[in-house]
């Protein structure tokens, strides 16, 4: 298998599966001249045509729309959002049509669309630019929510959710673009939405992460192996559908947990996550679930704030030897 | 844009109860003037047209506004629940408009639908279920007044929200264009709908892709209780066009030969060429913004003069004027509309409510089952 980055991990789902079927085409700011704000789209207009592959103007709540009635009737478009900020402008769209019309219409259409782009906290951009809100389109039946971590997670889910007939929010992760591992070159390598991964096997204290936050579960886990305690670290990937069997299974296994996140923690999926939790392993816990989550404050631009804000490794080794009673 | 770059039809605005509105049109003052002078000749559209169009016009409009009044009646009584948006006045809108496009056009409007729904071709029966919440409505009872579907003859729903089926219907005129068929999209709206971005985004799209999409605004001068004058800085609608380099024209919604003529115009622009077209049909809703609204914003005196010009009664009188359709012919015609009314108040009271389990379906076309 070869090692490539995230970045390139994903270009090559967004240009196999755009071989594969001709009713999948790309729209966004910047994603065919300039190649993509963050390069996701290199290549793809030379390799696939101005007609595949389109710059829309600065109107994130107009072309989701239009992302969502060509949809309605027989396309599959891929919306790359910038990033996931500017996709505040669209939730209209994406809330109240995109969610909403197979339901509203009895069934009678299905809307296979990927809103893709960056998301999450990204390198002091202040508060405008930096934010996780997968809890918003969490909340709402008829979208799914993906957030991979590793590149080969993200080439096999994004294939999986442009194959995909329902509505699905596809977040990135700014910061992880450039991780590298392993991916299998495989065209019809997919991975299926809704099914959880874990990362790394462990008998202690089971860590809950996605997206930026499994690279640090696991940095976290190498720390607290060395003094003993043996981590699980179980990565959802989907946040909508949620496969909560696995989180529980593994809880019930070691019987503490620790529910990391990089967004705000009030209505938050950790908090969702520990409710499911309470609710069908209550009595598998041998002590209260622990979240680590992002500061309840807007992204701050000062760089020593930046690192506040954000959960780290040294939070979650604290909050892993918090459940297991050791401080 | 220049007026050779318009496209135009010079024999049909010649009939057309109203010009073209060019970017340099006269100023506002004498444009007001123009438009208020405006009286609908229908008869000199008349003769243009076969009697079989004509009276299926009339069929339609007066389908629709009994229909609508049918929808009042029950709605008064609790059979109808939620919002309920009538349609009564400006029947000619739809109606006019639909009978200039192909059964596989496709039409997408606001939450005031019904109308489109009926002259699109949905049974009164489909559309009455699903007012009255039942699993035979065209919705299946989930989607209710303001979201009427069938995608099977291309209705692509009633939308809830102020504008947001712009992007939509301009989404779907992408996809004919991709798909490379010469479908057009009829994207309705009011005109309180003009001042949300969606439009401007939309229109902005659209001229720029060449889309074949046509926006009717039907402009019924109040967006719920707030009246165009007091909303609008612009409020000759049709002039918004020009500042994306699209045709428009404005149309006097109350005659229905005067609404396909324009949108028959429109569609061979967009058919041919893929260029979308902004109509401003300017037109009167006769009841409430809603069921609920008691209409304290408009005086008597107001609706009355609108009154007057009731798209239906002048068509009506005319086509028995011009012995198009003689008066035993038209109390034919409103037996059959009253019958298929009736018909589907029985049918929609005498079907069943969705199954409880339908609560859980349609909610996603590749459900993921959770285990546990």
């Amino acid at each position: 298998m070869a090692v490539i980055t995230m970045r390139e991990a994903l270009n090559q789902a967004l240009r196999e599966e755009m071989l594969r079927d001709e009713s999948v085409f790309l729209m966004g700011e910047e994603v065919a001249e300039y190649q993509g704000a963050y390069k996701i789209t290199k290549g793809l207009l030379q390799e696939l045509g101005p007609k595949r592959v389109i710059d829309t103007p600065i109107t994130e709540l107009g072309f989701a729309g239009l992302g969502v009635g060509a949809a309605m009737v027989g396309l599959r478009p891929i919306v790359e959002f910038m990033t996931f900020n500017f996709s505040i402008l669209a939730t209209d769209q994406i809330i109240n049509s995109a969610a909403k019309m197979r339901y509203m219409s009895g069934g009678q259409f299905k809307i296979p669309i990927v809103f893709r782009g960056p998301s999450g906290s990204a390198y002091q951009v202040s508060s405008q630019h930096s934010q996780a809100i997968e809890s918003w389109f969490g909340f709402f039946p008829g979208l799914k929510v993906v957030m991979p971590s590793t590149p080969a997670d993200a080439k096999g889910l994004l294939k999986s959710a442009i194959r995909d007939d329902d509505p699905v929010i596809f977040m990135e992760q700014e910061r992880m673009y450039g991780n590298k591992g392993e991916v299998p070159e495989d065209a019809d390598f997919t991975i299926p939405l809704g099914v959880a991964d874990v990362k790394r096997e462990g008998t202690d204290v089971t860590i809950v992460a996605r997206s930026l936050m499994v690279p640090i579960a696991l940095k976290a886990a190498e720390t607290l192996e060395q003094q003993g305690i043996s981590c699980e670290v179980v990565d959802p990937r989907t946040i909508r559908p949620l496969d909560i069997d696995t989180i529980v299974n593994s809880v019930k296994k070691t019987n503490r947990v620790v529910v990391a996140e990089e967004s705000h923690p009030f209505c938050g999926v950790g908090a969702e996550i520990s409710t499911e939790i309470m609710e069908r392993a209550f009595d598998y816990l041998d002590a209260p679930v622990k979240r680590v989550c992002g500061a309840d404050v807007p992204m701050p631009y000062a760089k020593n704030l930046e690192d506040m804000a954000i959960p780290g490794v040294d939070q979650l080794i604290a909050a892993v030897r918090e459940v297991s009673y050791l401080d | 844009m220049s007026k050779q770059a318009r496209p135009s039809n010079s024999k049909a605005d010649e009939k057309s109860a109203v010009g073209v509105i060019e970017p340099d049109a006269p100023d506002d003052a004498q444009l007001q003037n123009e438009r208020d002078a405006v009286k609908s000749d229908q008869k000199r559209h008349l003769s243009d047209y076969d009697s079989k169009t004509l009276i299926e016009l009339l069929r339609q409009m007066l389908l629709i506004r009994r229909f609508e009044e049918k929808s009042a009646e029950q709605y008064s009584i609790g059979k109808i629940g939620g919002f309920c948006h009538l349609y009564i006045g400006q029947e000619a809108v739809c109606v006019g408009a639909l009978s200039a496009i192909r059964k596989d056009d496709y039409v997408m409007t606001s939450y005031r639908d019904h109308g489109q729904a009926l002259a699109k071709g949905m049974s009164a029966d489909a559309v009455m279920a699903e007012l009255f919440g039942k699993a035979t409505g065209c919705s299946h009872g989930k989607g209710g007044s303001m979201h009427m579907f069938d995608k099977s003859l291309g209705m692509l729903g009633g939308h809830g929200i102020v504008g947001g089926q712009i992007p939509l219907a301009t989404g779907v005129a992408f996809a004919t264009k991709y798909q490379g068929t010469d479908q057009v999209t009829l994207c309705f709206f009011g005109e309180a709908a003009v001042n949300q971005g969606a439009f401007h985004e939309s229109l902005n799209m659209a001229q720029l892709w060449k889309l074949p999409c046509i926006y009717i605004c039907e402009n019924n001068q109040y967006g719920m209780g707030t009246s165009l004058q007091r909303a609008m800085s612009l409020q000759d609608i049709s002039k918004k066009a020009p500042a994306y380099e699209m045709a428009s024209e404005f149309v006097d919604g109350m005659d229905v030969l005067a609404v396909r003529e324009a949108t028959t115009r429109a569609v061979e622009r967009a058919r041919k060429d893929y260029l979308p077209t902004l109509l401003e049909i300017r037109t009167y809703r006769f009841m409430g913004h809603s069921m609920s609204d008691p209409g304290n914003y408009r005086t008597r005196a107001e609706i009355e003069k609108y009154q007057e010009r009731d798209p239906l009664k002048v068509f009506m009188a005319s086509m028995l004027e011009e012995k198009i359709i003689s008066d035993g012919e038209y109390q034919d015609m409103e037996k059959k509309v009253r019958d298929e009314v009736e018909h589907s108040v029985r049918f929609a009271e005498e079907s069943p409510l969705p199954a409880p389990e339908e609560l859980y379906t349609d909610v996603y076309a590749n459900p993921i089952e959770r285990k546990s």
